[in-house]
């Protein structure tokens, strides 16, 4: 099997990399640079767990052959925190609920940060299409939703009919 | 998996990589359906050879006569975001935003959907209905094929090994058309259809139908032209009892598997349904 050299730059700093041409970048993100915030779920790019950003385009890294990111720049949600300030996502993710167990939350917040860079001001219907492919198997989705409308500005206001397109029972 | 990674930077440079591997090749363009395919032993290729590294395949571009070309290598939300696409018909922009998740359409190319031959994908069905062709290229020259013949069974296409999709001719399309994609869809946003129906109409100026063409995707081995339905609607008036019964056509010209989004049977059906649906959006 060939062996490639691989440049690009993960969440700001340059690496360089000799990897095998079969390697996935989600295994090179957790094993080859030690980035494990980004987690591998279904590995069949349904779950959304493994959601990165490649030069600002929302993938799943399970899909994506790690030679496809040579000269690239990649980022991961280690990389969404500049030093040591939560971005305003990353605040509302805390302060509105918007995890529970916590192993889709890296994804959850990599897709939400490429919907508000294409969307600063979504509606409850445009966060609910682009999240639509980031499962939460606690279904967390109403609080997923609350915190990315208040990242946005709307002040946690949405719709009230959720992720899951239902209207959510009373919340205190 | 376990192969030879090419990235040749020119057309020819690739075609050359795949005359020599031969049956031992695979090109790899947006990547999401071949890993798939590899990481399920499905495809074993000793050699990959990735479009990647060519320039000028993945534009998007109005044709100087009102067309739209598409490169092979442009992905579904470059389709997605393009007004040239949109500014040609908002239904092929809907066909293509109906594709699994943001993520895949972000990675898989319009020349990678038809090279895999999915029967229950979303933009064949649509293309094929507008009359698109491919160009495709080869050690031999350079030929066209329409969208509706490519693909041959499941999973299968006319390509041979050596051939390479460049681009997508869409042609203008007649004052008073119609055109719309309904994606039938029972259980979740990003799943496969259990049945879609994509369809283009014209009316003649006596409001009888002067042309119309009916593809429906994931009820057959290929995308299935509805070529019944549409010989009963053909210069006739569209009216709601001539629609119900041309759709009713439908079932006889559908060939679906029983799987996990329904029998056979009830496909059939739904493939009726959505055709009277499709046709009477076009006609209100």
């Amino acid at each position: 099997m060939s062996t490639h050299r691989l440049r690009f730059t993960l969440n700001g700093t340059p690496r360089e990399l000799e990897i095998a041409a079969d390697r996935l970048l989600i295994d090179v993100i957790r094993d080859d640079c030690g980035a494990t915030g980004t987690k591998l779920g279904c590995g069949v790019g349904i779950c959304g767990t493994c959601s990165v950003l490649v030069d600002g385009e929302l993938v799943s890294a399970c899909l994506v052959p790690a030679v496809f990111v040579d000269g690239r720049s990649l980022t991961t949600v280690e990389g969404l925190a500049q030093d040591g300030e939560l971005t305003p996502l990353q605040d509302a993710f805390i302060r509105d609920g918007g995890f529970q167990c916590g192993i889709c939350t890296p994804g959850q917040l990599i897709a939400a940060t490429a919907l508000l860079r294409e969307h600063p001001r979504p509606d409850g219907r445009e966060v609910r299409d682009w999240m639509m492919g980031n499962l939460c198997r606690c279904t967390g989705y109403y609080g997923i939703e609350r915190a990315i409308m208040r990242a946005s500005g709307a002040g946690g206001q949405s719709d009230g009919r959720g992720l899951g397109g239902q209207r959510p029972p009373s919340l205190s | 998996m376990s192969y030879d990674y090419h990235e040749p930077h020119s057309l020819d440079d690739a075609l050359a990589l795949l005359t020599r591997f031969g049956d031992d090749g695979h090109l790899m363009a947006g990547g999401t359906a071949t890993v798939l395919l590899m990481r399920q032993g499905l495809l074993r290729p000793a050699h990959v050879v990735s479009l990647r590294t060519i320039d000028g395949l993945s534009g998007i571009a109005r044709t100087p006569q009102g067309g739209l070309r598409i490169g092979a290598m442009a992905t579904h939300r470059a389709v997605e975001r393009s007004d040239a696409a949109r500014g040609y018909s908002p239904a092929l922009v809907d066909a293509f935003a109906s594709v699994a998740t943001v993520r895949i359409r972000n990675q898989a190319t319009v020349g990678g959907n038809l090279a895999h031959a999915d029967p229950a994908q979303d933009p064949p069905p649509m293309l094929a209905a507008l009359n698109a062709t491919i160009t495709v290229r080869s050690p031999r020259g350079e030929r066209t094929e329409a969208v509706e013949t490519l693909a041959v069974d499941h999973f299968t296409t006319s390509l041979s090994h050596d051939e390479v999709i460049t681009s997508v001719l869409l042609p203008p399309i007649l004052p008073g058309t119609r055109e719309v994609y309904l994606k039938f869809l029972p259980q979740t946003a990003d799943d496969y259809a259990t049945v879609s129906v994509a369809a283009t109409l014209r009316f003649a100026d006596d409001a009888t139908v002067a042309d119309v063409r009916i593809v429906l995707g994931a009820v057959g081995p290929t995308t299935i032209r509805a070529k019944r339905v549409e010989d009963a609607l053909r210069g006739a008036r569209p009216t709601p009892e001539r629609i119900r019964d041309a759709a009713a056509l439908v079932r006889d010209e559908v060939d679906p598997l029983d799987d996990l989004r329904g029998s056979a049977d009830y496909k059939r059906e739904m493939a009726r349904v959505w055709t009277e649906r499709a046709l009477a959006a076009l006609t209100r």
